[in-house]
């Protein structure tokens, strides 16, 4: 057993269900109880979803407990195929199910016969691995069940697209920041001409998974979601892939660079230099910044980041080598896939943690006192208690993180939203400090006559306790305006009663 | 109008596929009453991913739960339980030294059957803080119903006179010292307030201003209110003994109800929930009525109330409302609702007890006679798809729902309200109606807002679900 109050990355199921509401018409079955389908909750909440999300439960109570599922998953399954006819129904486990042990394959295998569509178990252990690695699994899964449902049916199509392409793997639903980095990888792909043949999960079909190998290699703009996908697809079909994430000016050239290579190695001689050296120099505003007087004052400011893999690493590489912050400590929450982060970071920071314990980052950032944190949003509370701004890059987020507007972390627009991120962390650190120094906004006593100020009315113990408990934001409000009620009824004393009477009477 | 059918309420029970809250939600709300309590949470990842994203910033408080978190050896016993329990409960006792600890089962320690109630006492008496089980699990229990289980667990350790005497010495001791003296008079002038009657205790989870307003409200009556379950403090919980009666002010709190009769020998005074000025006189009146007491003003106090609503009323009166069910208010807002004037063509609820519910229930049919509107149907263990089926045939003005379907119900036009705000809102008692219709009116004065824009429907097909 562990003590915990927060976590990190999620448990497996939500991983699988990621993938599968990622996809199109893709409906996704919880073997779970009761209320743990609060997926539908945070997707229909933080990604301010239009369509109901396609996942259902099929609820495990007393009576499964008892006898055993017996035909409930089956019917929910044909229910469901019935109802909606979904491409794919996958049959999702959870904790629960995986103490249950109960033959959740066999129920697969039955339903497959009754319904039209497909039907797949997803294939993840509770207790062995977490969300992310249960989405990579997921999506390699799925890929693989189509990919091999083509070749047998002998409609896999032959050979590459005609003019250089791309598959990118791995932008889901709930990702950090997904929706746009999807956006920008697209515009990148068509300024290199490179024509994108699918993207996956995010908003594909399940059809068009055959066709993936038609492409000339595979994009894995994230470490956490998309690598086992891409591995399965070149050791099936010698697709190349790029794992390099182009997130910050320099790694995005080198990821641009690996392509290159990648499409020359094919016979498709590009040249992306100037391609890269242009976006570099005039169009991105992250080179010129790194220039610039702002971020000369940046230099050597400490700064901590925490984050998954992809983006806890990008960032550190980013201040460290772009804008010559001072990265004291850089950590991940990724546990099981440490030694890639290590390997990365080890030579822009100063320490590397490992950690998905939320106290132990807590107590490192108190003891390093950073200048800017860039992190989760539980950093950025951690910050918030500290008087240390905080920049957030990475899951777990709130709806905060998931603007309307555009708001990429990739690509040389990427790069520019970086830097605002970083420059108004710092700038809102420093301003602190400075009004601080000369003693806030405005020493002078406001002089305001309010209805309140003159009061000579006199609230009882009780009736005083019982106004502060009323939130700190409108107790003024509840206070002027009990009194103005008293006053208009010639109360001299406020007691609770006289409190109440007037919340009645004015609706305050 | 239709002419209200004679017939009673018809109650229909569907498959139970329908979105909620799981119960161990009630930590969240729990934590915060009870103020020297600390909640352990003993399940998986998923329960606590739950809390987490659930309760949304509220943790970030320092909250007094945690979760036990169960690793692969827990499940298959290569970790003793009661050694692992024991090392986190005195980490929690070290660290922020707890007068209770609940300790909340969940589905996994139902599957693995785990032997909480067999644990607890043994590591009481060792570790030295009481510690209370509640098995508020996703397999048995909806949302609201957490609260319900821990409030039975908790009517078993209310003292009783006997045990309480000498603590009460030692306590009114520190209280004397605080107070100079000065509290003991004023209970001695205050008691001559209230009329004889046998000692009252409430039941019922509330925040502590409407717990100060339904206690005002039975003071006006002359009736006294001995004590709350649960209290502030888990060492305040009231004393409790045979004879005592109790009343709840929750629809939900059945198992509370139904330990405080049967353990503890109290008189349950079933009454309609105060909730809504119709709700909250009636719940006046009948505990009133138990004790003899003949209700001062109650009429003119509910007019007062309904008037200043008016302009509240003008909005929903003629509109109709759908519950999707999830938190078992669902029957008490209902009948408020129809009260101001609204229909209501399904009320669904996760589950009913006709007993507890039962002068609620009358109150409600009641209700719907004198407005002259159809009885509703009650749906209990509702299926979600079929509601939003229904849901497209009727075309209610509103539809109370969770925010799964909040959405994507808003994108087609149709009017949503999350029914989660209902239990975190303070709707008790008179003062209060108008928050309840501040709730309810708020999709329909947003929208009127919006009216003109043209833009209700925000999907591109009819989708089909």
């Amino acid at each position: 057993m562990k003590l915990a109050y927060w976590m990190y990355a999620g448990p497996a199921h939500i991983g699988t269900l990621r993938i599968a509401s990622s996809f199109k018409n893709v409906h996704a079955i919880m073997h779970a109880p009761l209320g743990d389908d609060y997926f539908n909750v945070m997707r229909s909440m933080l990604e301010r979803e239009r369509d109901f999300t396609p996942v259902t439960a099929s609820i495990v109570d007393r009576n499964v407990l008892a006898r055993g599922s017996q035909e409930k998953v089956v019917d929910n399954i044909t229910r469901k195929d019935r109802e909606e006819h979904p491409d794919l129904i996958v049959l999702t486990p959870t904790c629960t199910s995986s103490i249950l042990q109960e033959d959740l394959q066999n129920f697969v295998d039955r339903a497959q016969i009754e319904v039209q569509g497909d039907v797949l178990l997803a294939d993840v252990n509770h207790y062995r691995v977490n969300e992310l690695q249960a989405a990579d699994r997921t999506l390699a899964q799925i890929v693989q069940f189509y990919i091999e449902k083509a070749r047998k049916k002998g409609e896999l199509p032959q050979g590459k697209t005609e003019t250089p392409s791309v598959n990118i793997l791995g932008i889901t639903t709930l990702g950090f920041h997904n929706q746009h980095d999807c956006r920008e990888l697209r515009q990148l792909m068509a300024d290199l001409g490179i024509e994108v043949n699918t993207v996956i999960p995010a908003g594909a079909t399940v059809h068009e998974l055959k066709t993936l190998p038609r492409a000339w290699f595979n994009l894995v703009p994230y470490r956490e979601v998309g690598l086992m996908a891409a591995e399965y697809l070149k050791t099936e079909f010698a697709m190349p892939y790029v794992d390099i994430t182009p997130m910050g000016v320099v790694e995005t050239a080198r990821c641009i660079r690996a392509i290159q290579k990648l499409l020359n190695a094919q016979g498709a001689a590009v040249d992306y230099e100037n391609f890269i050296d242009t976006q570099t120099r005039f169009v991105s505003q992250a080179a010129w910044f790194s220039r610039s007087i702002d971020c000369q004052n940046l230099t050597g400011k400490r700064a901590v980041v925490f984050g998954d893999n992809t983006h806890a690493a990008a960032m550190t590489k980013v201040l460290a080598r772009e804008m010559g912050i001072h990265v004291v400590l850089s950590g991940t929450y990724c546990k099981y896939d440490a030694d890639w982060f290590r390997e990365q970071v080890s030579e822009y920071c100063d320490e590397v943690l490992i950690s998905d314990d939320n106290a132990a980052i807590g107590d490192a950032i108190a003891r390093l006192e950073p200048a800017a944190i860039f992190g989760t949003q539980m950093e950025r509370h951690v910050g918030k208690r500290l008087d240390i701004p905080c920049g957030v890059i990475a899951a777990p987020i709130h709806i905060q993180n998931f603007p309307v507007g555009y708001r990429p972390f990739l690509g040389y627009e990427g790069a520019n939203q970086i830097v605002d991120l970083v420059y108004n962390s710092f700038t809102l650190g420093m301003e602190d400090h400075l009004l601080e120094i000369f003693g806030g906004h405005d020493t002078k006593e406001v002089i305001t006559k309010s209805v309140s100020a003159d009061s000579d009315l006199n609230w009882t113990r009780e009736a005083q306790a019982e106004l502060n408990k009323v939130p700190g934001f409108v107790r003024g409000k509840v206070k002027r305006n009990t009194e103005k009620f008293a006053r208009d009824r010639n109360l001299s004393e406020i007691t609770i009663e006289v409190l109440y009477a007037a919340k009645e009477a004015i609706g305050a | 109008m239709t002419v209200a059918q004679p017939d009673a309420l018809n109650f229909d029970c569907e498959t139970g596929n329908y979105h909620t809250f799981c119960p161990i939600s009630c930590v969240a709300w729990l934590y915060q009453k009870i103020e020297d309590s600390f909640f352990l949470v003993i399940g998986t990842k998923t329960c606590g991913y739950f809390l987490q994203n659930a309760m949304g910033v509220m943790i970030f408080a320092e909250p007094r739960y945690a979760m036990a978190e169960l690793e692969e050896g827990d499940i298959s016993a290569q970790l003793n339980d009661y050694e692992e329990l024991k090392r986190l409960c005195l980490q929690i006792k070290r660290d922020r030294n707890p007068s209770v600890i609940v300790w909340i089962g969940t589905c996994t320690t139902e599957i693995i059957k785990m032997d909480l109630e067999g644990l607890a006492p043994k590591l009481e008496a060792e570790i030295g803080i009481p510690i209370v089980v509640a098995r508020a699990n996703g397999l048995d229990y909806a949302f609201t119903q957490g609260e319900d289980t821990v409030l039975a667990a908790m009517a078993a350790r209310c003292p009783s006179k006997v045990d309480n005497e000498a603590e009460k010495a030692e306590r009114n001791a520190i209280q004397r010292l605080l107070s100079f003296g000065r509290k003991q008079e004023e209970v001695a002038q205050e008691s001559s307030e209230y009329v004889d009657h046998p000692p009252l205790v409430l039941f019922g989870s509330l925040p502590d201003p409407v717990v100060t307003q339904l206690t005002l409200e039975l003071k006006k009556q002359g009736i006294k209110v001995s004590g709350w379950l649960p209290a502030k403090r888990y060492t305040e919980l009231p004393i409790l003994e045979e004879g005592y009666y109790v009343c709840g002010v929750n629809p939900f709190l059945s198992r509370t109800a139904t330990a405080l009769m049967r353990r503890r020998k109290c008189k349950l005074i079933g009454a309609p929930f105060p909730i809504g000025p119709d709700g909250t006189r009636a719940w006046i009146e009948k505990i009133c009525s138990v004790f003899g007491v003949e209700p001062q003003g109650l009429a003119d106090r509910e007019q007062q109330i309904w008037a200043s609503l008016e302009d509240y009323l003008k909005l929903i009166r003629g509109k109709s409302i759908f519950f999707m069910g999830d938190n078992l208010l669902e029957v008490s807002l209902a009948r408020f609702l129809i009260r101001c004037g609204m229909t209501c063509p399904e009320i669904g609820i996760p589950y009913m007890d006709k007993r507890y519910q039962g002068a609620e229930l009358a109150l409600l049919e009641q209700t719907c006679q004198e407005m002259g509107v159809p009885l509703p149907r009650i749906v209990e263990k509702p299926d979600n798809y079929n509601q939003i089926q229904r849901i497209y045939e009727l075309q209610p003005d509103l539809v109370i729902t969770g925010m799964a379907h909040a959405n994507p119900l808003e994108a087609r036009g149709i009017n949503t309200k999350w029914s989660v705000e209902f239990t975190f809102a303070q709707i008790h008692g008179f003062t209060n109606a108008r928050d309840i219709l501040e709730l309810v009116t708020r999709p329909l004065r947003r929208n009127l807002a919006l009216k003109d824009l043209g833009w209700d429907k925000l999907v591109k097909e009819e989708a089909r679900v």
